[in-house]
């Protein structure tokens, strides 16, 4: 078990590694580097010239991707062309208004996405079910943005009880952030309850038709001490992978919610990294949000394995 | 076939698509207005006899633009879908068949092209050569046929040490053979199901992008675009709004109740899955 273990998190290491290569050499790519964002217009001839001699860009990609991913490794990946900030201060400021706002949909949105699946499994194909898991359907269908407009127009338009759109900036204070976040959390949690409260029900729903739930019925055990004590937490296993995915999500594909919210988030700042061509940051931000992806979902597996004591001798023999 | 249209959702996810294929290949004929007529005149001017759905900021008739909105979104993705179902589909049977050091290394690519998010992939390619549709179908096609290759791969997998894969190996079949008499008829619900999700995120995708500004460039009526346009005129001009906003969660929605019926039908789970 260990010895897996160990093979999952060297792989996820080799993963980070390729994506890093893969995001340096693909914006490499792209015409324009650092120095033609600098300078913009004036990006010609000497200036030019002598601008990529200091940045270092007239060495070879590879030697500089080398010197990137070793800086990476230290904690530093260089400046903003944009800005001249340090990359890691302007990711460091948007990744925890980002986590914020996940860690406020994940509050909310696990615990109810848990026991909606129970329910919608318990009551399968009666009426209760039917409307659930269609709401669930219409949640995880329409588009963020739709969702948002909805509530906006709803919530803030007609009703006008919280603002549309989020004032603060990037590194304004959480108090500050606070009176505007709970529309773009209520869509980010529509979406991900639709996806965990399916994931629950489809497995609930094995579950209890499972050998050792019929037999603690028939041994007499309490209907919701069978509910919550055997069958939830062999159902809960396949969600973990599903919760990982969403926290994944929620690091870094959640653009269209922070864009439509003005929410100063890792997403909005990819976008506008991407359309000021401020490539240093794209890189840097990519590198970020990738790792952030196989590390959930590293977890996520040694999780299963921890949990799941049937997955330590299967696992192995593959 | 059947037993899809016997479900109520997938009669009502067919009937919903079907309806907006058909209003997207009719619209040039049967729109009541010029799509890009702007009238100062009519700005803003709630639902009546002759604007069914009202008028937005510039004058120009909702329906007529809400009926026309589509149609870029649907062709994009109605050829970007089957080239990705058929490329990732292909590759990954054969790695699924193959096996060994090349699955290894190609399965590490694809965690990690997977591990970054759509829209950073797709912006990258976006400001690089721009947004028109002969960019964006072979974009969409070679990214959304990424998580194809793992769900062919695992599907072909469960398949690889059957007798009758067995016996065609023993028959000489070279793999090209074996995949496409042997694996893929096993395989093809999966696709399908998979395709129809394809197909989904896509659009949304594609409609994002219009969304963010991004995607189909202006006057072209497009739902992305238009809501993004109407947002600011909520207070003044919801209709403006809800017109595209129908219309592309309907067609959202009945591509998913399709999938969903398909699979129920086919007798496949797909309710582990995680927002995209």
């Amino acid at each position: 078990m260990l010895a897996y273990a160990l093979r999952r998190i060297v792989l996820g290491l080799l993963t980070v590694l390729l994506v890093s290569a893969m995001i340096f050499f693909a914006v490499e790519a792209l015409p324009g580097d650092a120095c033609t964002a600098v300078l913009q217009r004036d990006a010609h001839g000497q200036r030019l010239e002598n601008c990529r001699r200091e940045m270092g860009l007239d060495r070879p990609a590879v030697a500089r991707y080398l010197d990137w991913i070793g800086g990476a490794i230290r904690g530093d990946l260089d400046a903003s062309a944009g800005s001249g900030k340090p990359i890691t201060e302007l990711v460091g400021a948007r990744l925890a208004n980002t986590l914020l706002l996940a860690g406020l949909s994940m509050a909310v949105g696990v615990p109810l996405a848990l026991l909606l699946g129970v329910v919608t499994a318990l009551a399968r194909d009666r009426a209760a079910d039917l409307a659930l898991s269609t709401a669930a359907i219409l949640a995880m269908t329409i588009p963020e943005f739709v969702t948002a407009t909805l509530l906006i127009f709803t919530f803030s338009v007609w009703l006008g009880w919280v603002p549309g759109i989020v004032l603060a900036s990037a590194d304004a204070p959480v108090s500050a952030l606070f009176p505007t976040i709970w529309l773009p959390v209520a869509v980010l949690t529509m979406v991900m309850t639709a996806h965990i409260l399916r994931t629950v029900r489809s497995s609930m729903i094995d579950v209890m038709e499972g050998e050792f739930v019929q037999m603690a019925r028939l041994k007499g055990v309490p209907a919701w001490r069978v509910v919550w004590r055997h069958a939830l937490p062999s159902a809960l296993l396949p969600a973990i992978n599903v919760v990982a995915l969403t926290v994944a999500w929620l690091l870094g594909g959640v653009v269209v919610v922070e864009k439509v919210f003005n929410y100063p988030g890792l997403g909005r700042f990819m976008v506008d990294s991407i359309t000021e061509r401020d490539l240093p940051v794209v890189q840097g931000l990519a590198l970020v949000v990738a790792s952030a992806y196989v590390g959930v979902n590293l977890a996520a597996d040694l999780l299963a394995l921890l949990l799941d004591p049937r997955l330590r001798t299967a696992r192995l023999r593959a | 076939m059947k037993a899809l249209l016997r479900r109520p959702s997938g009669a009502i996810g067919l009937a919903l698509v079907a309806l907006h294929v058909a209003i997207a290949l009719a619209a040039p004929w049967i729109v009541p207005h010029d799509a890009r007529a702007i009238s100062a005149a009519l700005m803003f001017s709630p639902p009546d006899a002759a604007h069914w759905l009202g008028t937005d900021h510039l004058g120009r008739d909702i329906l007529t633009r809400t009926m026309l909105g589509g149609r870029q979104a649907l062709l994009v993705t109605a050829i970007a879908t089957p080239l990705a179902v058929a490329w990732g589909g292909m590759l990954g049977m054969y790695l699924g068949l193959a096996g060994g050091r090349r699955d290894d290394v190609a399965m590490r690519l694809v965690d990690a092209l997977l591990s970054l998010p759509w829209i950073l992939k797709m912006l990258l390619m976006i400001v690089t050569f721009g947004a028109a549709p002969q960019v964006l179908v072979p974009v969409l096609a070679f990214f959304y046929g990424v998580p194809v290759i793992r769900i062919a791969r695992a599907a072909t997998q469960g398949v690889v040490a059957r007798d009758y894969v067995l016996a065609a190996r023993a028959r000489g079949h070279g793999r090209l053979s074996i995949i496409l008499r042997e694996v893929l008829p096993n395989v093809r619900d999966a696709l399908m199901v998979e395709g129809a999700m394809r197909w989904s995120w896509m659009l949304l995708a594609f409609s994002s992008l219009s969304f963010l500004g991004f995607g189909v460039a202006p006057p072209t009526p497009d739902w992305g675009l238009m809501i993004a346009d109407s947002r600011s005129f909520l207070a003044i001009a919801p209709w403006a709004a809800l017109a595209p906003v129908a219309a592309l969660s309907s067609l959202i929605i009945g591509i998913n109740l399709t999938a969903d019926a398909l699979a129920k039908a086919l007798g496949l789970d797909r309710a582990h899955s995680a927002p995209q």
